[in-house]
Order: C-alpha cells, then sequence, then structure tokens
C-alpha cells in the first residue's frame, strides 16, 4: 500500500511540477525565439550572393541540451504502448530540446548575420529500461558568418 | 584554425586537401551527477550536468581534431560532422571530424 501512495505521489509531482517546468520553458524559447528572429538560420550552404569580399569570417557554432522525461510521461507512454498512436507527451519534450538547441546556438554567436548548413542530431544516451533515466541529447550545430557592415 | 561544416570556406579558395581529421573523447558520468539526474527524473526536462559534461567533451573533441589539423599543416577544416554514441551504459563517446585544407 505503501509504495502505491509513493508511486502515485511521484506522478502527481512528476505531472505538476513537471508541467510547470514545461510551461515555463516554452515561455522563455516563445521570447527568446522573438529576439534572435532577424538571424538567419537555414539548412542552406551559402549566403545567396557573392560571397568574395562580403564574407568577414566563419565559425562553427553549436549548442547542445540533455532532456529525459519525467515520472507522468513515461507512464502516459506507458499507456500508449497498449494502444499504439502518437506518443505527444515525449513530442512535447523533444520539441523543446531542439529549439532550446538552436537558440543556444545562436546565442553562441550573438552578433553573427547567418548561419549556415544547420543541423541538428539527437543522441539516445539511455533509453530509460529498467532503472535507467531515459535521456536524449539535442544538439544543434551549422556555420556562423560574419558579414562585412 | 578555420572550422566550418560547409563545404568550403565562404570568401575563401581551398588550395590544398590534407584528408579526413579526426578527434574523439570517451566520458563517463560521475555519481554526484548521476544522483542529482535521477532525482530530475521524477519531474523531467534539462539534466544540467550532463550538459555541461558534454560540452565539455566535445570542446575536448573539437581540440583533439584542430591538432590533428595542426599537425598536417593546414589552416582550416571543412565539412565538421559531430557522432555521438553511447557506448556503455554511463559512457558516452564523442567524435567530431571533417577535412582538413588549405586556405588562401
Amino acid at each position: 500500500m505503501f509504495e502505491l501512495w509513493i508511486a502515485i505521489a511521484a506522478l502527481a509531482s512528476g505531472y505538476l511540477i513537471g508541467g510547470a517546468i514545461e510551461k515555463k520553458h516554452y515561455r522563455s524559447i516563445h521570447e527568446r525565439e522573438e529576439a534572435t528572429m532577424n538571424v538567419s538560420v537555414s539548412t542552406r550552404k551559402s549566403i545567396g550572393l557573392d560571397e568574395e569580399g562580403r564574407v568577414k569570417r566563419a565559425e562553427l557554432a553549436y549548442g547542445s541540451v540533455v532532456v529525459s522525461v519525467d515520472k507522468f510521461k513515461r507512464f502516459l507512454a506507458g499507456l500508449r504502448n497498449l494502444f499504439g498512436g502518437e506518443v505527444s507527451s515525449y513530442a512535447s519534450l523533444i520539441d523543446r530540446a531542439r529549439r532550446e538547441a538552436f537558440l543556444r546556438m545562436k546565442e553562441s554567436h550573438p552578433s553573427a548575420d547567418y548561419f549556415l548548413n544547420c543541423r541538428l542530431e539527437t543522441a539516445t544516451l539511455s533509453n530509460g529500461q529498467g532503472k535507467t533515466i531515459g535521456t536524449v541529447e539535442v544538439l544543434a550545430y551549422g556555420t556562423a558568418v560574419y558579414l562585412y557592415k | 584554425m578555420i572550422v566550418t561544416n560547409l563545404e568550403h570556406v565562404p570568401g575563401r579558395t581551398i588550395l590544398e586537401h590534407y584528408g579526413i581529421v579526426q578527434g574523439s573523447t570517451i566520458r563517463a558520468k560521475h555519481v554526484g551527477r548521476d544522483f542529482m539526474a535521477s532525482l530530475k527524473n521524477v519531474f523531467g526536462g534539462e539534466l544540467k550536468g550532463y550538459t555541461e559534461l558534454l560540452v565539455e567533451s566535445r570542446e575536448q573533441a573539437l581540440a583533439r581534431m584542430i591538432k590533428q589539423a595542426e599537425e598536417c599543416g593546414a589552416n582550416a577544416i571543412v565539412n565538421v560532422r559531430f557522432s555521438t554514441s553511447s557506448v556503455t551504459q554511463g559512457a558516452a563517446e564523442i567524435l567530431a571530424y571533417g577535412t582538413a585544407v588549405k586556405v588562401d
């Protein structure tokens, strides 16, 4: 009986605190995305103009974030396993991580004009089976290009 | 040393190729960080300790790659790629690789 209460308490705190953390994080993501909106981030390989004499320098830029799922989301995903379909509780977590990774990449080079050839990579650090924690690393990287003003 | 993940260096011409250079590191997380991570497990969200750990290792992998390129006599590395894999439970390998070149 006692274990059951502990499990319920963990689920409830995962839902309440995890949900609050997620909301706060989304707010901060929206604000920072708006603040850095004028920087071009793309998967293109050139700036689309004649580069000769315009580009001052190019540097590798990257940002990464490691996230894990909370108890409540894991519970939801476990239920989803029974019926199949989209696991939307995990989707929002990975979405947050990807956007955060891009923001960190942008913030590492605040005065760059372009970020070219941007790539995302997701690596599973542990899959959450048994007693381990489901942990995912998201890395965003690209080339920061500075132009002559 | 110019490091970029483009196939060229913007505004420069590639004069010479030296082939692939790489740097890698395998890191294990330590007990303190793991303990904090298992606490975080209940609430979910970012594991700052692990993020720092991987950022540190990535910098080291990049530094090793740059050192190898310097030994070749290159002054730029193009088409850099990163890759992360979990070798065993609790350890991660971080690899950075690219092509060492000389630009004008």
